[in-house]
Parts: C-alpha cells; sequence; structure tokens
C-alpha cells in the first residue's frame, strides 16, 4: 500500500536568478561593447578639448551651405533620374529587340562603371568636344562643374532606378493584367491604377537605398570642384589640418542616412499595413 | 595624335602605364577581398549570437561604416591613421614624419565598406539555414566548430554567393575612389594621360571601359562559381 504523506513541504526559497555564465562571447561581447563605448567617450571628450568658437563661427555656415549643396544634387538627380528611368524600363522590357539591347546597354553601362569614372567622362572628357558643344550653344551649360555632375548622376540614378522599376513591374503577377483585361480596363488604366501601386510597395524598399546610396555617392562631386558638403570638409581639412573637419562631416552624413533609414522604415510600415495579418 | 598612338605601350603611348594601374585596381580589390570577407562573417557570427552586448557591437559597425560616404571613409582612413600614427610616434620619442602607403589606407578603407555589408549578407543567409541543420549535427555529435565547418558554412557559400557577387561588382568599383588619396589606379592613370595629352573623353572612356570589362569578367566568372556550388546541392 502506497503511504501518503500528508504533511505539506515547507515553503522553499525561489530558485537564485539565472545568470549567464562568463562564457567567450559574452566576454568578447563586453571587450568589444566597451571599446565603441570608450571610443563615443573619448570622441566627445576630443570635440570639446578641441572647441574653438572661432573655428565654428567660420565654419559651421559654410557646413550647412555644402548640406544645402548634397541634398539639392541629390534630390534634383533622383527626380530627374526617376522621370528617365520609365522609358529605360520601358525599353527594358519592350519585346523589340533594338529597344531592349539599347536599354540593356544603357543600364549595363552605368551600372558596370564607377561613378567616378562617369563623372570625370562628363566634366573633363566634353572638353575634347569643346566645338561641336559650342555649335549647339551647350558648352555653357557642361563647362560648369554643377551642371556635369547633376547630369552624371541623373544618368547614374536612372539606370539603377530603371532596374528597381523594372524587377516592381515584373513582380506584379501577371493575371492582375489579365483581369483587367478582361475587364475591359484600357492597357494605360491598368498600368496606372492597377500595377504600378502594387509593384511600388515592392519598389520601396530599394528606392529607399537608393536614395541613401545617391547622398553617400555625391561626396565625390567634392573631386570635381563643387563644395557640397564633403567640399567644405576637404577646404576647411586643407586651412586648418584640423581632423574635427572630418569628424564633423562624418556626423552630419550619418545621421542623413540614418534619418532618411528611420523615414522609410515608418513609411514602409505605414504602407504596408493592409499586408499584415 | 592618333588614338592608337596614344595607347600604344612603350615611351610613346600610354598602355603599359595604364595597364599597371588596370593592375593595381585589381591587386587592391583581390586583397581586400579575404580581409572583408572574414570581418563580415566574423560580424555576421556576433549579430546572430544570443549575446545582446556583441548583437548590439556589430550593429553599431555596420551603422558606422555603411552610412558614412566612402569617400569620406578613405580620407578618414588615411589622414587619420597618418595623425595616429605620428601622434605614436612622437610619444615613443622618434621624429619625423610618416607617410602612409596609399595602398595599405584604400586596403582597410575598403575593407571597412566591404564588412559592413557583407555582414548582412551572410547573415541573411545565416537566417535561411533551417534550425534543423543545426540539431541534426547536434544529434550527431559534432562539436559547435564541427557543426560550422562541415554543416553550415557549405551550404551558407552557397547561399550567399549571388550577394556577394553584386559586393564584389561594388568593391571593383568602389576602388576607383581610392585614386584620390595618389593610389596610382586606373582612374590617376588615366586621369594623368588626360591631362598631358589634352584626350581626355578618349582616356576616361577607356577608364570605364576598362571597368566594364572587368565587371564582365567577374561576372562570367562568378556564374562558374555559382554552378560549381549549386552542383553540390542538388539532388
Amino acid at each position: 500500500m502506497a503511504v501518503i504523506n500528508e504533511t505539506l513541504l515547507p515553503a522553499q526559497p525561489p530558485p537564485p536568478d539565472y545568470r549567464e555564465p562568463w562564457n567567450a562571447s559574452r566576454i568578447a561581447g563586453h571587450l568589444v561593447l566597451g571599446f565603441w563605448v570608450t571610443a563615443a567617450v573619448f570622441l566627445a571628450w576630443w570635440l570639446v578639448q578641441v572647441w574653438n568658437a572661432e573655428f565654428f563661427a567660420r565654419y559651421a555656415p559654410r557646413y550647412l551651405e555644402g548640406l544645402q549643396t548634397t541634398l539639392a544634387l541629390v534630390i534634383v538627380s533622383i527626380v530627374l533620374g526617376c522621370v528617365l528611368s520609365f522609358p529605360i524600363a520601358f525599353m527594358r522590357m519592350s519585346n523589340n529587340r533594338v529597344l531592349g539591347a539599347v536599354g540593356y546597354a544603357y543600364v549595363y553601362f552605368f551600372r558596370g562603371t564607377p561613378l567616378i569614372a562617369q563623372l570625370f567622362l562628363i566634366y573633363y572628357g566634353f572638353g575634347s568636344f569643346r566645338e561641336e558643344l559650342e555649335a549647339v550653344g551647350l558648352w555653357a551649360f557642361f563647362r560648369d562643374a554643377w551642371n556635369c555632375a547633376l547630369t552624371a548622376f541623373t544618368l547614374n540614378t536612372a539606370a539603377y532606378q530603371a532596374e528597381i522599376l523594372r524587377g516592381a513591374i515584373e513582380s506584379v503577377p501577371r493575371g492582375q493584367w489579365e483581369g483587367s483585361k478582361a475587364l475591359g480596363i484600357s492597357r494605360i488604366t491598368t498600368f496606372r491604377k492597377i500595377i504600378l501601386p502594387q509593384a511600388m510597395i515592392v519598389a520601396l524598399r530599394p528606392y529607399g537605398n537608393e536614395i541613401i546610396l545617391m547622398i553617400k555617392g555625391s561626396a565625390i562631386v567634392a573631386i570635381v570642384t563643387v563644395f557640397d558638403l564633403m567640399g567644405e570638409t576637404r577646404r576647411a581639412f586643407s586651412r586648418t589640418f584640423d581632423f574635427q573637419t572630418y569628424v564633423w562631416a562624418a556626423i552630419l552624413y550619418l545621421v542623413m542616412v540614418e534619418a532618411i533609414r528611420n523615414v522609410w522604415n515608418i513609411i514602409e510600415r505605414r504602407l504596408t499595413r493592409h499586408l499584415k495579418r | 595624335m592618333d588614338a592608337l598612338q596614344l595607347l600604344a605601350f612603350g615611351d610613346t603611348g600610354w598602355g603599359d602605364e595604364i595597364a599597371r594601374g588596370l593592375l593595381v585596381t585589381v591587386s587592391l580589390a583581390v586583397a581586400t577581398l579575404p580581409l572583408g570577407l572574414l570581418i563580415g562573417f566574423l560580424l555576421a557570427l556576433a549579430k546572430q549570437s544570443s549575446e545582446p552586448t556583441l548583437r548590439v557591437s556589430a550593429d553599431i559597425y555596420t551603422t558606422i561604416f555603411r552610412g558614412l560616404p566612402e569617400l569620406l571613409t578613405i580620407f578618414m582612413v588615411y589622414f587619420g591613421l597618418q595623425i595616429a600614427i605620428r601622434q605614436v610616434s612622437i610619444a615613443l620619442g622618434f621624429e619625423g614624419g610618416i607617410e602612409i602607403n596609399a595602398f595599405v589606407a584604400g586596403l582597410i578603407a575598403l575593407a571597412l565598406v566591404f564588412s559592413s555589408y557583407a555582414s548582412e549578407v551572410f547573415l541573411s543567409a545565416f537566417r535561411a539555414i533551417p534550425n534543423g541543420q543545426y540539431e541534426g549535427a547536434n544529434a550527431l555529435g559534432l562539436t559547435g566548430g564541427q557543426t560550422m565547418r562541415l554543416v553550415i558554412v557549405p551550404q551558407l557559400v552557397r547561399i550567399a554567393l549571388p550577394g556577394l557577387g553584386n559586393l564584389w561588382m561594388i568593391l571593383l568599383k568602389d576602388t576607383a575612389l581610392i585614386s584620390v588619396i595618389g593610389l596610382s589606379d586606373i582612374m590617376r592613370q588615366t586621369g594623368i594621360a588626360a591631362r598631358v595629352t589634352k584626350e581626355a573623353f578618349l582616356f576616361f572612356g577607356l577608364a570605364c571601359l576598362l571597368f566594364l570589362a572587368l565587371a564582365m569578367l567577374s561576372s562570367v566568372v562568378f556564374s562558374r562559381i555559382e554552378t560549381a556550388a549549386r552542383r553540390s546541392g542538388q539532388r
């Protein structure tokens, strides 16, 4: 017969909190994080140490001007590139083999060569055709570094945006086209009201990445004497030989990129809320 | 002068100078690749570890080096290293300036950028490997290192290859930026030739074509590697 113990056990203290043992990854993690914290503290301390009111008063307005130039360059070239990307994307998707080849060659060239080489090709290279350009009245346009940078960036981003657009449009299932055809909707209306809205959701994230890439890529215009944020930084460094000029630029660029990344996450969450279950 | 004459090898043309620049570009990219892959892999390991401090540290690294313009990273590494070395050498009692090699500065800067992008590629490849692979390896009695080496990495490479191929193309194009700190790569050599001969369009066009040729060659090589990698995955 089973013996039943009628007395209850006395209340026990709770088990001790689980402590992660100090294994290799935990030690490494704390060391690396410690390094980052030290670096951040050192950076802040150093920036306070080298703080110079005269320097700040002199260069802060220039940095802001440079920032404006950078933003203007990026925004204008992204918008123009977006307009240009539509015909290129349609050429890429067309059944006409010649058009398809031209679109493919355009995209391949601008995606396969460095942006800096394209910029040099336009800024320095077009000088080789000075007489021809003067004949058609374009020389005044291409003599200016800002216009050359804008042209190069627009052509470059158009190629990338065309690929984003093409991928997005092709990701919309064929049934969407067939369904609207069955409903008697014209092709243009189908594209505008049915295909494009669905494609844009797919294209949203790549577009955000493209904007970030353009902000980062725009730094190279400093080499062809456009005084964007990077150009102002280089000018300030060449006058003061003070490394904090670069640190301030780095902070500004990081803030810009992180701001866009976070705004884009919010936009994406908002626009795709009907797709969440 | 005739274009062919300008591009000839030897004393009269610029062919040999530009060919040397091509070699420098390729060797910089090839030297950066293993370093960037190694750091990127370690970062991906850190990002998917259970230890929060490791994850945060790796995220800080990626945020910084993906957010900074490549050109700024290059300048900061180039000038920052020079200043740091000067400070250290003054502290140790050495005198005289020390020049940092543009190749080394470029290598470090590009590896920083490449590894932060590569870590994301590796991370998404890690996430694509089902948990059952780890559990199966555990059930077979493999140690952690053996699981990684024999089970996970072979699959990881196959999944990560297309992403890494894209990153290689970006790396190849980013090497052009190192010319601004004085590395004699394609961009710099063609730039010198353009300035001397006043045939800028010819030489910068040539630079573009060389980069295009490198891109084509890489895509051929990568599709070969991908085919070879896929073979072991087919049933």
